[in-house]
This record gives structure tokens, sequence and C-alpha cells, in this order.
């Protein structure tokens, strides 16, 4: 006991197979009871527009562990990664007169546009069903509220289960039963996958520890991720400034048009 | 070498692109028409979100016109007062149009609406051009003149008040029908990216009975002005201006209809527009096709309520 907690939980974030790695001190909890800690060498990621998706490792700590049960596996961690928060509109297509239409659409509250997770054992074998729904805790339990009154019928089951489909065919949420290893006695890491097509915009990191199957602790980091390079200042100028784009993008239609007459002029 | 389109969000092939382009060009070269009705369903094909592809396809329609344009305004045949009542209805529709594409892709029935109104439009060109062009063939084949006959030099079109002079076309027309005309073309310019000219010309000439020889660089004239506008409200209020593809686009169109003018030239008009009739029916058929086809996945998800 007493050796953890004279311990520097070491933390780091490695990208692209460990470019960064910091050592941050920590305030390490006194109480006796089971703590936290997590952390990250940068709280900004720059990513290019060739991105094709890399491997994010989270190094973090149990403090105050019971050396025993630790010893025996009986502390577990998840670690997510949530994209920014938005609400996200399901629809469904029906035939209508032989043509293909969207008719019947589901929103969801605050969805996250991207998450990945990783965990010492698979979800189901880390704590009930009931626990991962209270929390939140993985694509099969976050929580999926429609906005609104539910049209008719509506088969909440189904768009629910279209929205996670569509969401991990397209890698945008990513679920993996391992992930998180412990490499001393309570150094744990984490290796989240980030997906090629990550949204910009601050990103939470979180981490949750378990005990026996019981909820203990839980720890947030919040992590930018900043899209570089020409293809990434054209879509933010489109955004931030689109009446200049705007005026920009016919300035530019005009100069062409207008050199091609100057230059192909035959009278 | 692909290149990633920043609003399309995609990657595509950069030589692909550049084809369609210079394609379409080269056909616009050859026809005398702006192309927007065939670059929209093709960017569409190569899965460009119709979205984007109207947005960027006027923006593409203001280089291809512009060029056009000058070189009318140099022989002469560009009446400046008539285009700027058109261009009074056409930024009104422009504007409505806009509004009405907002609106159409929160419901999310964009896609769908772009998809059917190209279906009606291209099957109704297509096939009247075919039939124009087919007759025409015939006629040439039994040696007949083509009849300049314009049935009834004045129709109710005629008779409507606000009459204006317009003397470099040497009509005296109301209005009225003008703004209308513009209005309606400029809704098309935003819901569907075209600059129109498919429909404007054909409704100048047999409708409001303007002079051949002024209606194609008028139009022009009027299209640069409603797709300039539609492209910088477009980028104001849907994002949807992809400036990298449309400058792609407009760089091989401006070249590809250098040459399909000089092709244009020395061609059989009837059996040009025969093909041009083919194949603009073709691009309909295509998209109708995909309409009734069951989709791979009837879901989808789209950002945002």
């Amino acid at each position: 006991m007493g050796r953890l907690l004279f311990a520097l939980p070491t933390l780091a974030l490695l990208l692209y197979g460990g470019v960064a790695v910091a050592q941050v001190p920590l305030a390490t909890d006194m109480t006796g009871k089971e703590g936290l800690d997590i952390g990250t060498s940068t709280s900004e990621i720059a990513i290019t527009s060739d991105f094709r998706g890399a491997d994010l490792t989270i190094f973090g700590s149990v403090t105050n562990s019971d050396t025993l049960l630790l010893a025996i596996g009986q502390y577990d961690v998840i670690v997510t990664l949530e994209g920014p928060r938005d609400d996200t509109t399901v629809r469904r297509k029906d035939r209508v007169f032989g043509i293909w239409v969207n008719r019947t659409s589901m929103t969801f509250e605050h969805m996250p546009t991207s998450y990945s997770l990783a965990s010492t054992r698979a979800l189901s074998e880390i704590t009930k069903p009931q626990t991962l729904t209270d929390l939140g805790i993985g694509i099969d339990y976050m929580a999926l509220t429609p906005t609104g009154y539910l049209s008719s019928s509506a088969n909440l089951k189904d768009f629910r289960e279209a929205f996670r489909r569509i969401k991990q065919t397209g890698g945008l949420y990513q679920g993996e039963d391992a992930g998180v290893r412990f490499v001393s006695s309570s150094l744990f890491k984490a290796t989240l996958r980030l997906p090629a097509s990550i949204p910009d915009g601050v990103h939470i990191v979180h981490a949750y520890l378990f005990k026996t199957g019981e909820f203990i602790a839980e720890r947030e980091l919040h992590l930018r991720v900043i899209k570089t390079g020409l293809e990434d200042s054209i879509s933010r100028a489109a955004h931030e400034n689109p009446l200049t784009y705007g005026l920009l993008s016919v300035l530019l239609a005009l100069i062409t048009g207008w050199t091609a007459s100057l230059i192909f002029r035959r009278d | 070498m692909t290149i990633y389109l920043p609003i399309a969000e995609l990657s595509v092939n950069i030589f692909i692109i550049l084809g369609m382009g210079a394609a379409v060009g080269f056909l616009s070269g050859m026809f005398g028409v702006g192309g927007g009705f065939l670059i929209t369903p093709l960017l569409i094909f190569y899965n460009i979100p119709p979205v984007v592809a109207v947005a960027t396809g006027a923006n593409q329609v203001v280089a291809s016109s512009v060029s056009g344009a000058i070189t009318h305004f140099r022989r002469g045949t560009l009446d400046v007062k008539l285009g700027l009542v058109l261009l009074v209805g056409g930024l009104v529709g422009a504007s409505l149009g806009v509004f009405i594409f907002s609106w159409l892709r929160r419901q999310g029935q964009l896609d769908l609406v772009i998809s059917l109104l190209y279906v009606v439009f291209l099957g109704a060109v297509g096939v009247l051009m075919l039939m124009e062009s087919l007759n025409a063939m015939r006629r040439a084949a039994r040696n007949e003149p083509v009849s300049l006959k314009r049935p009834g030099q004045h129709n109710w079109v005629h008779r409507l008040p606000f009459k204006m002079r317009f003397k470099k076309s040497k009509i005296y027309l109301s209005v009225l029908p003008i703004i209308a005309l513009g209005f309606a073309i400029g809704i098309l310019t935003s819901v569907m990216g075209v600059g129109g000219g498919f429909i404007m010309v054909p409704a100048m000439i047999y409708l409001l009975r303007i002079p051949t020889n002024v209606v194609v660089g008028t139009s022009l004239f009027q299209i640069i002005f409603t797709t300039a506008y539609t492209t910088v409200v477009q980028a104001a209020t849907n994002y949807s201006v992809d400036i990298v593809l449309a400058f792609i686009l407009m760089v091989a169109g401006v070249i590809g209809a250098q040459y399909g003018v000089r092709v244009g030239q020395k061609l059989r008009g009837e059996q040009l527009r025969a093909l041009l009739g083919l194949l603009v029916l073709a691009v309909g058929l295509r998209l109708a096709v995909e309409l009734v086809l069951t989709p791979d996945d009837l879901y989808s998800i789209a950002i945002g309520g």
C-alpha cells in the first residue's frame, strides 16, 4: 500500500506508436478509497487530411488499490473516447408508388459523433448490464433517447439498431472486448482506435474503474482534435466565413470563365 | 491520383472529375448549352452527396456562362435590358429556391426531390429533342425546306400590361411573362444546380417570341447572375459549395467547351441533337432506376435534428 502512495503515476498519450510521452505529477487520493488517474501528454491532437486512422494509447493508474484483489484480477477498467455530441436523425425509406422515399424518422438526443471503447474484459464479464446502461458505457448500452413525441407505432428498437449498425459499419463507433491491460500492478495501458473520419472538436476520454463488478470511480479528460492541412482550412472557411467563401467561389468562377474567353478568343 | 474534396468529405479520382468536366464542357460547347443539367446527375452517380452536387454545379455554371456571355456580348447578340428584367424574377426565384432546398434538406426529402426533378426534366427534354431532331432528319431526307413559319405572331402573352421596349431584341413586350420566366428558372437554379438555359431558351423563342439571335446570349447573361447569387446563398445557408470540386470542373469544362464549339460547327445539327437527346434520356433513366431499385440499407443517418 505504502509503495503506491509514493508512486507517481506515469501518464502518457501515445499517438502514431509513441511520439510524445510526458510525466505528469498528480495529487494522489489519501482517503483510502480506490481512485483512478489518467492523463495525456497533450490536450490537442493535430491530424492531417490524409489521416487513415491511428491508435491512441492512454496510460493511467489505479490508486489505493487492494494488492490482493489486483493480483487476482478483480479490478476492471473501461476507457472510452467520445466525439463531440450532436442530435442525430435516423430515417427509414419505404416504398411509395414504386419509389423509395424517406418516410419515418427518429432523432436521438446528444449522440457522440464518434465513439471508441477499450476494456480489460468483455463488458458483460465486468459488470451487470443494468450498471452499464446506467452509466451509458458501450455501444449496446449507451442512451439513445428520442426527442419529441414518438410518432405512432414508431419502432424504437429498429431505429436504435439501425443507428448502431450504421455508425459501426462507417467505422465511427468501435468497441473492443480488450485494449486495456495492466502493465504493472497498478499501471494500465488503454489502446483506443481513432477512426479515419474522426470529427474535429472536443473529444472526451472517460475512464471507469470497477471492483468485482461494482462501479467505483470515474475520470474524464478533454482532448481537442484539430484537422490541419489545406483541405481542412477550406472546410473551416466554408463553415466559419460562409459569405466570404461563397463570394470567393464566385470570383474564382468569374476569373476562370473570363480567362478562358481571353485564351480561346478567335475573333 | 486521388484528391480529397473538403466539403463533399470524400476522396475522388481527379482524372474522373476532369474527364466529367471536359466531356460535359465539350457537349455544352457543341450544343450551346450550359451543361449544369448533365454535371449534377453525373456527380450524384459518382457518389457526391446531392446537396454538394447541386450547389457546386451552380458554381461551375457561373464559369461556363461567363465565357459564353462574353463571346455573345462581343458579337452584339446580348440584350442587357432584357437580361436585367429576367434577372429580377431570377433572383427572387433563386431566393425562394434556396429556402425550399433548405426546408427539403431538413425534412430528409432533398435527395429524392432532386432526383425526381431531374427524371422529369431530363425525360421531357430528352424526348422533345429526340422527336424534333428525328423530324428534322426526315424532312432533310425528303429534301423539304425547313419551315421558318412561326404560327401566329401574337399570342395571349402579348396582350399583358406593363409593356416595355427592348431595342436590341426589337420587341415591345410586357415585363410580366419575362419576370415570371426568370422566377421559375431561378427556383430550378437553386434546387437543381442548373443554369436553366435548356428550358429558358425554348421558352423565350416559342412563348415570348424573342428573336432567336439574342436569346442564347441574353439567357447566358442572366444565368451568370442567378448562378452566382445561388452559389453565394448556398454557401451561406447550406455550406455545400465545394470550391475544389468546382474549380476542377470549371477548368476542364471551359477547355472542353472550346473543342466542342469547333467540332459542333463541322457536324450535322440534327444528328447531334438526336445524340444529345439520347444521352439526356439515358441519364434521366439511370436516375429513375435508382429511385425504384431497393436500396442496400433502408436506414440512413444525418447529424442534426
